[in-house]
């Protein structure tokens, strides 16, 4: 059992600043190695000429800090909060809010949040979207997932029947990204999310695509077996890099579980481009 | 790689017509920058005869909103936003004048239909390599709209910007043609 610990909300603040501020700028070395992995396999040259404008892109923002794309994103955040933890010095949301604004005040990034129906800029990419579980021992987990908009609208859920079984969801999946087409900037990591409530599908599919790219589900072979099929299916497809053509259209495929109603089989989409950002740390 | 076409702005309908699908260009000159509330605002004014900040003929559009740019740089990190969503004002911007756009993702019949009769061409350019096409950024300045803050309309000078030609004169579309030619079970290369 680990001891009691307080954590300061300006130790909040100041981790996630400089999360959303390397996560915007740094891509993952995971990312960097998929796309690199499929040049090879690429036949089509516009698609490969895609891929090496990926690597470049990315060398070019890590060595000047600049945001690897104009849409620097929601600010959303996964927190694993140990419940041993005590928050002293404020407010937990505002302090992670407080992180959020200072990282895209001071990293020249985009303020790309606004009033769904006016569409007035909130001016300071707040509200930040944070998703808290309470886990054991004391330290809190913080990860920072810049995710823009263009992936995020090819996203959604569908409420399948029970009976549609693995088929019926592989069919549901392959449909949405051949329909998102060149729009969420392939080639895309594609997080899918099935069972537990309308809502939980959605979470689990946007946790999935936290996972270290192309790693399997290692916790149910029938999802592992079911990641390579339909991640076969999806670069069957054709549509390639950008939508130029190709067999590069995901890089991979990640499948969060858990049990659901007897009435249902609730899926979520969450579609990823390859600009996919995400940084970690535990205070 | 296939050679890059130099392409120096303004667009003419001869330029416009040597291009074709697939065509990777190089392009040098000015562009404007504009999308969903810009669309908006300049599409009803032509509705209601009104003058527009910005005159459109012979310009490109290019539909993308910055970062802001870091003190002693043009721009921040720039690239494309989906054009569909400008789609439903872009024929009547076409045929009053508009000669090319530059974005990413498949337009609607009605636009290719404009881009065939009037001569124009649609550009794709890469998502998610903004800070790559920053460097092609020499100058940037707000033209309209500036309460639109990273959405405002800003007159862009580039060098060797790389673009993909999407939709030509011909009527032909670069997205159909890739889905076709790479579909169906992997062949050997």
């Amino acid at each position: 059992m680990s001891s009691f610990r307080e954590i300061s909300c300006d130790t909040i603040t100041k981790t996630v600043r400089e999360l959303f501020l390397d996560a915007n700028t740094v891509l993952g070395e995971d990312v960097l190695y998929a796309v690199k992995k499929s040049i090879a396999g690429e036949e089509s040259e516009l698609g490969r000429y895609a891929l090496e404008k990926i690597e470049e892109n990315a060398k070019i923002a890590r060595e000047t800090s600049a945001p690897l794309c104009q849409d620097t994103g929601l600010a959303v955040l996964f927190v694993e909060l140990g419940q041993d933890v005590h928050i002293v010095g404020g407010n937990f949301d505002e302090a992670i809010q407080r992180g959020v604004r200072e990282a895209y005040r001071d990293g020249f990034l985009r303020k790309s949040v606004c009033d769904p129906l006016s569409r007035k800029n909130t001016g300071d990419n707040t509200p930040a979207i944070i998703h808290t579980e309470i886990v054991d021992g004391n330290s809190i987990k913080i990860t920072a997932m810049p995710k823009g908009g263009g992936s995020e609208n090819m996203s959604s859920c569908a409420m399948l029947l029970p009976a549609a079984g693995a088929e019926g969801l592989k069919k549901c999946i392959v449909e949405k990204v051949a329909k998102a087409g060149s729009n969420p900037c392939p080639p895309v990591i594609v997080g899918i999310g099935i069972g537990g409530s309308i809502e939980k599908s959605a979470i689990l599919a946007k946790k999935a695509l936290l996972r270290t790219v192309g790693e399997h589900n290692q916790s149910d072979s029938r999802l592992s077996k079911l990641e390579d099929e339909i991640l076969e299916e999806i670069n069957r497809l054709g549509i390639g890099p950008q939508g130029y053509g190709g067999r590069t259209t995901a890089l991979a495929v990640h499948i969060e579980m858990m049990p659901c109603h007897i009435a249902s089989l609730p899926v979520t989409i969450n579609i990823q481009c390859h600009v996919a950002r995400h940084k970690e740390a535990v205070i | 790689m296939k050679n890059a076409i130099q392409v120096d702005t303004p667009l003419t309908d001869t330029i416009c017509e040597e291009l074709n699908v697939g065509d990777l260009v190089l392009l040098s000159g000015e562009v404007i920058t504009g999308r969903d509330t810009a669309h908006k605002r300049l599409y009803n004014s032509i509705l209601q005869g009104e003058r527009l900040p910005v005159s459109l003929e012979g310009e490109i559009i290019f539909y993308a909103a910055p970062t802001p740019a870091r003190p002693g740089h043009p721009i921040g990190s720039i690239g494309p936003t989906t054009s569909s969503r400008m789609d439903q004002y872009t024929p009547k911007l076409i045929a009053s004048g508009l000669k090319g756009m530059i974005g990413k993702g498949k337009r609607s019949a009605e636009v290719r239909e404009a881009i065939k009769r009037y001569k124009a061409v649609y550009f794709g350019a890469m998502g998610g390599v903004a800070a790559l096409l920053s460097r092609c950024v020499k100058k940037a300045e707000v033209i309209a709209y500036g309460d639109l803050g990273p959405e405002s309309m800003m007159r862009l000078e580039i060098v060797n910007f790389p673009l993909v030609v999407v939709n030509d004169t011909k009527g032909r579309d670069l997205y159909e043609e890739a889905v076709e030619k790479h579909q169906g079970p992997l062949k050997n290369f």
